[in-house]
């Protein structure tokens, strides 16, 4: 099973192109749908036409983000088959249950529904209307549900067993795979980040129109709902993030060196807060990884284990291997898994020619050495680590901005309620300037999750080099660039076009 | 319940599932036949919009539909989803281009700021609506004539030939079949318009729409049905999996599976030709959308029972015989088709509230006043 090493570079790259500017569509549709639903609620209880006005202009820049958000999901989706074909056989079993389950429940409520929210509003009774925004929120939530359970058994993949005979891995219990650890806070994490942006966003507009001293009523409003969701959605957040952490020590040690920069494990070991990691260290050379740091002792221990006598493994532990905290070392890991592939091979060669002793033994030898199988397919110990700076940082970054999102929703929100608003004309600007903070937050979480996992498209199974489409790297590398080019384009046009409903907002009052 | 059934049972039921996603995917590409309609039925800006918003509440429904039926083929038939998608990646790429610009097309179309112009847009239209159709049309075909693919020992997939997909283009029946249905979806689209918009200039047109797209439908659809039923196709043996030509074998499937094929495809006739008779000369035309476009739906179906049933190669490899693919050695694991099929419990649910929701949002067909007046139109 030889791949050009091009085309895996090409492919990963065009999957995180995608990846990455439909994650720029995402958390919002994910939030405002919910802010809207909320403001409509409002509107249906109060009668107030001012809240109807406030519902469908959000509602609008809502449609304007959402379309794009389905136009990138849906390369992504099929991307898995044209890019990602191995991968597509190797764990289709498990993997695309979720998908199908994903269209079946989440997509057609959205797609339905949608409909009568936007064209709906001379045509059906106000509940009916209300109710629909409210499944449009919920349908767009679980679709991000059944990606995510998708996403977190790439993370740690449980409920499965590779049958030989097939060459794949085969679910054997959909309870596990739901119930997932990793998928459960991966989702509720992911999904309150997109609360928390669309928070942000909402913030931003109506901070504009406050500084701008325009529809002072609408913006003020529009500004008390979003910073009380954003307060919510944030506090949660940050006790999801611990979560999260909690299930990364557990099951990607190696992704929990790199987010904090351990290369030497220990126990008690303190967490980084502030860190600028030394260019030139290399594995081994027992030199300081940081050039300077600030650190609050034993906490990683802490928050990782719950527990401040753990010990957490370091990159070094993780690759040379570590016998008095019972860690295997990467060479031997490595060393296993050739057997299970030669075993592997032999199985099926011997199956061919007719040979059911040889077979009988082949599938002996890969059943000692299948928990190895991924291992098999890399080629030196130290690939078995993620690229350590990049994950660091990212990690930092989103931790950090995590907790000013949360300062800002206080501040913002305290000020709103006790008196004017209108001038504090810093935090305002401050509200602008955190919106594209906010979607840097959202780039460097998935960074962090998906950078963190290499070498692994299934932890511990099944390595990106061995996963892509048979194809030749200048097909993918020509898509590459044309997916790049449209979506530039388009997402050119999105913001034009969110700029311009933003600032014509006032004019419509007549004929709405 | 699904736990008694056999691996071969439970195959048989995803690929039925798999037809009827199909089917309903062709049903719904009115909405793309309709984009092509675009200039035809409305030469000026206002109707345009009419045209345009008549068809932006069901866009995406029939997306929706393709996606899933991505899924379900990914869910059930691992092993056609990555031999195909992975294999013939210039198709399905330029497939999945045709529809990225269809999701922003609608929603940017007419909105300020929107850097290409509203005619860009409706360009992303009208290739949608021509070029996404032939092209999958094009890819259904190879389920028929086959594809240049080889599958190893251990399931990987690789591919013959450079043109990674693009040769299906050149086999008649493939282009044929794209052809028959891009007039199918315009054909339904004229039906649809007649009951969808209250405007009599643009029901006039779509009048005058139902009958040219018949006479060009027609003859292809005769031309492809005789091709069909003449053609050679590859069967397998289900206790060995060897895999061997035989000459009429899609005749054959029709005669073997009265209830898979022949019924649907009598009544999915008949549905169109009647729906067709009940437009032909415009009116209140009631019924004539429904009774074709079920009529289609129900054609889609037979066709993907023709493909795969009857121990015929779901996927046949035009490059070596033995590595095609069939409802047996591409499917999903027992376990997973079983935990599918309690899932595939809710789809009667999902498609009766959107016919609910269909039939609210329709009671009253859709005027140029309204477009204008609603200041979220499209």
């Amino acid at each position: 099973m030889s791949v050009d090493a091009a085309v895996v570079e090409w492919s990963r790259a065009q999957f995180a192109l995608t990846a990455m500017f439909h994650w720029i569509f995402v958390p919002l549709t994910l939030g405002l749908s919910f802010i809207v639903a909320i403001m409509e609620s409002i509107y249906v209880r109060t009668g107030d036409p001012e809240w109807k006005r406030i519902t469908r202009f959000w509602m609008k820049l809502f449609a304007v983000n959402f379309a794009i958000g389905v136009a990138t999901g849906l390369i992504l989706e099929f991307e898995f088959g044209t890019n990602w074909s191995n991968y597509s056989w190797m764990v289709g079993d498990i993997f695309g249950a979720p998908l199908a389950i994903e269209g079946i429940f989440a997509f057609f409520l959205e797609a339905t529904f949608f409909a009568v929210m936007f064209f709906g509003w001379e045509r059906v009774s106000k509940r009916f209307h209300l109710t629909s925004t409210w499944l449009v929120a919920i349908g767009s939530n679980l679709s991000a549900l059944w990606i995510l359970v998708a996403n977190g058994w790439m993370q740690h993949p449980v409920g499965m067993r590779f049958n030989i005979e097939t060459a794949r891995n085969e679910m054997v219990d959909f309870w596990e795979v739901l119930l997932n650890p990793n998928a459960v806070t991966k989702f509720l994490h992911t999904v309150s980040s997109g609360y928390v942006l669309a928070a942000l966003f909402v913030i931003a507009v109506s901070a504009w129109f406050i500084l701008k001293k325009r529809d002072l009523r609408f913006a003020k409003r529009s500004l008390l709902v979003a910073a009380s969701f954003g307060l919510l959605s944030s506090g949660y957040l940050v006790l999801l993030g611990d979560g999260s952490a909690f299930v990364v020590a557990h099951d990607q040690p190696a992704k929990l060196a790199a987010m904090e920069g351990v290369y030497d494990g220990a126990s008690r070991k303190g967490i980084v807060l502030f860190g600028v990691l030394d260019p030139d260290k290399e594995l081994g050379d027992g030199k300081d990884p940081f050039i300077i740091k600030i650190e609050m002792s034993q906490m990683l221990s802490l928050l990782g284990f719950h527990d401040i006598d753990s010990f957490v493994p370091g990159a070094e532990d993780l690759v040379f291997g570590n016998a008095e905290h019972g860690i295997e070392s990467a060479a031997d890991k490595l060393a296993k898994g050739k057997v299970a592939v030669d075993a592997l091979a032999a199985f099926h060669a011997a199956r061919k020619r007719g040979d059911p002793g040889a077979a009988d033994q082949a599938r002996a030898d890969f059943d000692a050495h299948a928990d190895y199988l991924g291992y098999g397919y890399l080629d030196k110990p130290e690939d078995i680590l993620p690229p350590i700076p990049l994950t660091f940082y990212s990690f930092h970054i989103m931790v950090g901005l995590g907790f000013w999102f949360v300062l800002l929703f206080v501040v913002l929100l305290w000020f709103q309620m006790t008196g004017e608003i209108a001038d504090h004309k810093n935090w305002l600007r401050l509200g602008i300037l955190s919106l594209p903070l906010g979607y840097l937050a959202e780039q460097t979480g998935w960074i962090v999750a998906e950078v963190g996992r290499q070498p692994w498209a299934i932890q511990d199974m099944l390595p990106v080099g061995v996963a892509t489409s048979d194809l030749d790297a200048a097909s993918v590398s020509v898509t590459f660039w044309i997916f790049l080019v449209l979506f530039t384009a388009l997402l050119i046009a999105e913001v034009r076009i969110m700029l311009g409903q933003i600032r014509r907002h006032g004019e419509e009052v007549g004929h709405v | 319940m699904f736990e008694a059934m056999s691996h071969d049972t439970l195959r048989e039921y995803w690929w039925f599932l798999v037809s009827v996603l199909g089917g309903l995917f062709v049903m719904l590409t009115f909405v793309q036949g309709g984009q092509t309609l675009l200039y035809t039925l409305a030469p000026d800006s206002r109707r345009r919009d009419l045209v345009v918003n008549a068809l932006g509440r069901k866009w995406e429904l029939t997306f929706t539909t393709l996606v899933t039926f991505g899924g379900a083929l990914f869910a059930a038939f691992p092993l056609f989803y990555a031999t195909s998608f992975g294999g013939a990646y210039w198709v399905w790429i330029a497939i999945l281009l045709c529809f990225v610009l269809q999701a922003v097309a609608y929603e940017y179309r007419k909105k300020p700021g929107n850097v290409f112009g509203p005619k860009t847009f409706e360009i992303f239209l009208l290739i949608n609506g021509s070029l996404g159709v032939i092209l999958l049309g094009a890819a259904v075909g190879t389920l028929f004539t086959g594809a240049p693919f080889t599958v190893d020992a251990t399931h990987l997939s690789h591919w013959a030939g450079p043109a990674r997909g693009l040769e299906a283009a050149l086999v008649p029946f493939n282009v044929l079949f794209g052809l028959m249905w891009f007039f199918l979806a315009r054909l339904l689209a004229a039906l649809y318009f007649l009951r969808a918009v209250d405007d009599d200039d643009v029901r006039a047109r779509s009048v005058r729409q139902v009958r040219l797209n018949t006479l060009l439908f027609l003859p292809l659809f005769l031309a492809v049905a005789a091709l069909l039923l003449t053609m050679e196709g590859a069967g397998y043996d289900p206790a060995t999996g060897a895999v061997a030509l035989v000459p009429y074998k899609y005749l054959d499937n029709l005669l073997a599976l009265p209830l898979r094929a022949l019924i649907p495809l009598v009544l999915g006739v008949a549905g169109v030709l009647y729906g067709i008779a009940r437009g032909w000369r415009g009116g209140e035309a009631r019924g004539a959308f429904w009774s074709a476009a079920a009529g289609s739906a129900l054609v889609g179906i037979a066709l993907f029972g023709l493909a795969a049933l009857n121990d015929t190669t779901l996927y046949t490899s035009t490059a070596d015989l033995q590595s095609s693919l069939t409802l047996q050695n591409a499917s999903g694991s027992p376990y997973t088709l079983t935990v599918m099929s309690y899932v595939s419990l809710a789809i009667p649910f999902v498609l009766a509230y959107i016919a609910w929701v269909w039939r609210q949002m329709g009671r009253r067909p859709l005027g140029v006043d309204e477009v204008e007046r609603d200041p979220m139109s499209y």
